[in-house]
């Protein structure tokens, strides 16, 4: 006689399953994308992603864990697929793999793989690389680039020079800079009208990605594979601080709706600080764990050296997630109003 | 009516797969060749059975006593001869054995005289009586004796008497169809329990997924000029659970530690109960048969009224399970469980029986870490982190399990049905619940063993204590006969005589202390070990009272404990 417990109806669910969704979930946000710069980030995303599956594979090995199933699970494309959204687009092959490696082999599996890592490994990436390559990770298409595909794959698999016409800051860097090297004798609203990089909201094209990022996460909402409260509270936190100062100083900060739609915060807020393992898990340590990052992030973007601060706001906020559910556990059913 | 229901958190829906028993009317099940009928069949003590092997037996006749309060009596489902009273695999996921009478019908089904109870010149406490002697308990899950909830708590005021006709559970429809067919007796069941009670309201919750039964019952109601709210419940798993319900009904959430609904104002009971309530009170039937849905891998699904004791293998074969059926699941798919024996009886408490295969449940996918996505703690109806209790459980950190409320679960499975990694969560949780029940009694029987001990130690300084007084003072008496010898030196060489007559005493005071402190640890011995005399089988009990009565004439054991000599007795300090 079989044993099995109960229940022994089943949702159709599956971690595979879950994975497949959220790289659904993706797509709007990488046409726009591919829209915008061409089809140099679709090879990014091969790249990352060939990489991603050699190195689970490997480590599976290494570690003794059954190869199909967990290559099989779709967790290393999602890995793989963030780093090379949030990667420089003609990136040389070679940052990307070993931002990869770093994320699977060590962000991921020396923590004891799926489920275990306390960081998120795409931003354990990110950071590695924006400290160990700060240039590199620091070139960006420039505006209205138009580069025959062929030519953006010689640039990134290093058989053509880097030429710095091809690469520029990215618009919330450029906009960093401009502001510094002007020394307050620019206004923003200035900045935005007269210079090319910037579009009708933000930086122009790049606003569009980000409205990409924010339908698929809309997607994932709708279909319950994430909830609202890490999104609403790291957009509110960053909207909050931006909104603040943008009142206090509009001359020198920019408005809300600029930063909303600029560098990672659009892909953060739906894709990576919704990431379950390294994130909270309790409504209310979601919002805290949301808020605080959209702060950490506006204050590393705006007055620290990085480009963007979505990442180290969200490897910060990994490191206080643990406390915080703990902190925050929920009243439990016939608990309600009494101290548990 | 009600104005508004009230919403519990999480929550599944599950595909009902009801309407694959609810299109038939309720067959009876024809007489089985044998009847396997548990004693121990609700919560509570085991009842004692009444019968011996040979004995003839009448429909309805008591065989088994109700043992205490909590408990309640166990009748002849039909007429025949008791073949044996033994051993048998019990309807348990533990697949254990408990004592059964075994009947073989003989075919005529002939009832002992009958008839319904005058309830006018009975008071409460008599109904209750009636009720357990008629062997009701409650039909819906756990079997708890009904008449020990027909009593509202003391000072607290009864508010509402709930019905719990929801039936969430997939598959299952034997309540479904009993109020479709048998609203009236249902009807008149529950007005029993509201006499009992005196609640301000009665509501009778039924899933909105059975408009006939809702109609059925309304009409019954209307019928028979009562005033209660037959009320159709969103359906989602679990809203039949009794706390569920209880807050979709009135929006009371009655917490994990309460003993008692009724603490709260609140009484649940399952339709089945009231039905089998009623048969009992008006018609003086006592609860031997009970509605079983058959259902899953079956040509002919359906609901049968069977024998409680009916093989569920034979009652299976009724609907005509499909060939590649291999197993049989009591209860619904999302509580219920494989029975470890298909021979196993059908009890009081057996609401369904589906065919089990492959193609309908098909193997779970291979358990996958915890991604902690929180789809359980969405789901969980009960507000709980089941991945928490999970990774606790998993590393067998029990505390931490129980700060995370562990005994709150409800055990539902709405968890492990969501989970994407297809971990079976309940299964954890059971396993840190079962540990920790077993080492709370190991905990309690450690310190029982501790204070034995600490108290022996203190018996043995004390006796050394007297021990050495008593030498001190059979030597001083000796050196003083000996300086009084030495006195009379001229005399003949000092006998020992005197010398031991000295010791005589002290050793016969020495010989009562250890034949105290023997009795006594005798005494305490009894007092803290459970007797392993508890369920007996009749012939174990045979052979004790046998033995005994050998010893006794050989003198072994001159009397009973309890008539023990008062000489052994002893008395604390």
């Amino acid at each position: 006689m079989m044993f099995a417990p109960a229940p022994y109806l089943l949702k159709d669910a599956s971690v595979s399953l879950v994975m497949t969704q959220v790289c659904l979930a993706l797509i709007p946000g990488i046409a726009a994308y591919a829209w915008l710069v061409g089809p140099a980030i679709l090879v990014q995303l091969v790249i990352a992603s060939v990489t991603a599956i050699a190195a689970e594979a490997a480590m599976l090995k290494l570690r003794g864990k059954p190869l199909a199933m967990f290559l099989s699970d779709g967790s290393a494309i999602v890995t793989a697929w963030l780093i090379a959204l949030t990667f420089p687009p003609l990136a040389p092959w070679w940052l990307v793999v070993t931002g990869t490696l770093f994320a699977i082999v060590i962000a991921k599996h020396l923590y004891g793989g799926l489920g275990q890592n306390p960081f998120n490994p795409a931003m354990v990436a990110f950071a590695a690389c924006i400290v160990s390559f700060p240039a590199l990770m620091s070139q960006w298409p420039s505006v209205g680039l138009q580069m025959p595909f062929l030519d953006q794959l010689n640039v990134i698999l290093g058989l053509a020079p880097r030429v710095d016409a091809l690469s520029g800051a990215t618009p919330l860097d450029a906009m960093k800079t401009a502001l510094k090297l002007a020394e307050g004798q620019v206004d923003i609203a200035h900045l935005l009208a007269n210079q090319d990089i910037y579009g009708n909201f933000a930086g122009r094209g790049w606003e569009w990605v980000a409205i990409g990022y924010l339908l698929g996460g809309l997607w994932l909402w709708q279909r319950k594979l994430i909830t609202w409260h890490a999104p609403l509270a790291f957009i509110g936190g960053m909207v909050l601080i931006s909104g603040a100062l943008w009142l206090y100083q509009p001359a020198s900060f920019a408005n809300p709706l600029f930063h909303l739609l600029s560098g990672g915060t659009l892909l953060g807020a739906f894709f990576i600080i919704t990431d379950p393992v390294s994130g909270c898990t309790t409504p209310r340590g979601k919002l805290i764990f949301g808020f605080c990052a959209g702060l950490l992030a506006y204050i590393i973007r705006v007055f620290g050296g990085f480009p963007d601060g979505v990442a180290f706001a969200v490897l910060l906020m990994n490191l206080s997630a643990p406390l915080i559910d703990q902190l925050t556990q929920p009243r439990i059913f016939g608990m309600k109003g009494k101290q548990s | 009516m009600l104005a508004k229901l009230f919403k519990f958190y999480g929550g599944v829906k599950p595909p009902s797969n009801k309407t694959l028993s609810n299109q038939q009317p309720i067959r009876p099940a024809p007489l089985p060749s044998r009847l396997v009928v548990p004693l121990h069949q609700h919560i509570g003590g085991t009842p004692r059975p009444l019968v011996q092997a040979g004995d003839p037996v009448l429909k309805g006749q008591k065989i088994g006593e109700a043992d205490g309060w909590i408990s309640a009596a166990v009748h002849a489902p039909t007429s025949g001869t008791v073949v044996e009273v033994a051993m048998h695999v019990r309807p348990h996921v533990s697949g254990l054995e408990s004592l059964c009478v075994v009947i073989e019908p003989d075919g005529k089904d002939e009832w002992i005289t009958h008839g319904p109870a005058d309830r006018a010149a009975m008071s409460p406490a008599d109904i209750c009586q009636f009720l357990q002697e008629h062997g009701i308990v409650g039909l819906g899950g756990a079997g708890f004796p009904t008449h020990g909830k027909l009593k509202a708590t003391p000072g607290v005021p009864m508010a509402e008497l709930i019905i719990n006709a929801a039936e969430c559970e997939p598959y299952i429809t034997c309540d479904d169809l009993l109020m479709r067919e048998r609203a009236d007796d249902v009807v008149r069941g529950i007005a029993v329990f509201r006499d009992m009670l005196q609640p301000t309201q009665v509501i009778i919750g039924v899933e909105d997924n059975k408009p006939e039964a809702i109609a059925a019952m309304k009409k019954a109601v209307e019928a028979q000029g009562e005033t209660f709210a037959v009320v159709p419940v969103p359906t989602l798993y679990p809203a039949g659970g009794a706390k569920q319900l209880i807050r979709v009904l009135t929006g009371k959430e009655v917490p994990g530690a309460m003993r008692s609904t009724a603490d709260m104002g609140v009484q649940v009971f399952n339709v089945g109960t009231a039905y089998a309530a009623w048969r009992a009170i008006g018609h003086g039937e006592p609860l031997i048969s009970r509605i079983v849905t058959l259902t899953g891998n079956v040509r002919g699904a359906g609901n049968v009224e069977a024998l409680i004791g009916t093989p569920m293998d034979e009652l299976l074969k009724l609907a005509e399970p499909n060939p590649d059926t291999d197993g049989i699941i009591m209860g619904g798919p999302m509580m219920g469980f494989l029975v470890p024996n298909e021979h196993a009886p059908i009890v009081k408490t057996s609401n369904c029986l589906i065919a089990h295969s492959e193609r309908l449940f098909p193997p779970k996918a291979p358990e996958m870490p915890c991604i902690r996505c929180g789809a359980c703690a969405r789901a969980c109806p009960h507000e709980l982190q089941p991945f928490e209790l999970y990774w606790h459980a998993r590393a067998k950190d029990f505390g931490k399990t129980q700060q995370y409320h562990i005994f709150d679960c409800i055990e539902c499975g709405c968890c492990a049905y969501v989970c994407p990694s297809r971990i079976p969560l309940v299964q954890y949780f059971r396993f840190a619940k079962s540990e920790i029940w077993a080492r709370e009694k190991e905990k309690k029987a450690a310190d029982e063993a501790k204070q034995r001990f600490e108290f022996k130690q203190f018996r043995e300084e004390r006796e050394k204590a007297e021990k050495a007084e008593k030498l001190a003072k059979a030597a001083a008496a000796q050196a003083a006969k000996k300086a009084a010898e030495a006195a009379a030196a001229s005399e003949a060489p000092a006998t020992e005589q005197p010398a031991e007559a000295a010791a005589d005493p002290a050793e016969a005071a020495k010989k009562a202390a250890i034949a105290a402190a023997m009795a006594r640890a005798k005494a305490q011995r009894e007092a803290a070990q459970p007797k392993n005399t508890d369920e007996l089988t009749p012939e174990q009990a045979r052979k004790m009272a046998e033995i005994e009565a050998r010893r006794q004439q050989a003198g072994i054991v001159p009397e009973p404990a309890d008539a023990q000599p008062a000489t052994t007795e002893t008395k604390p300090e």
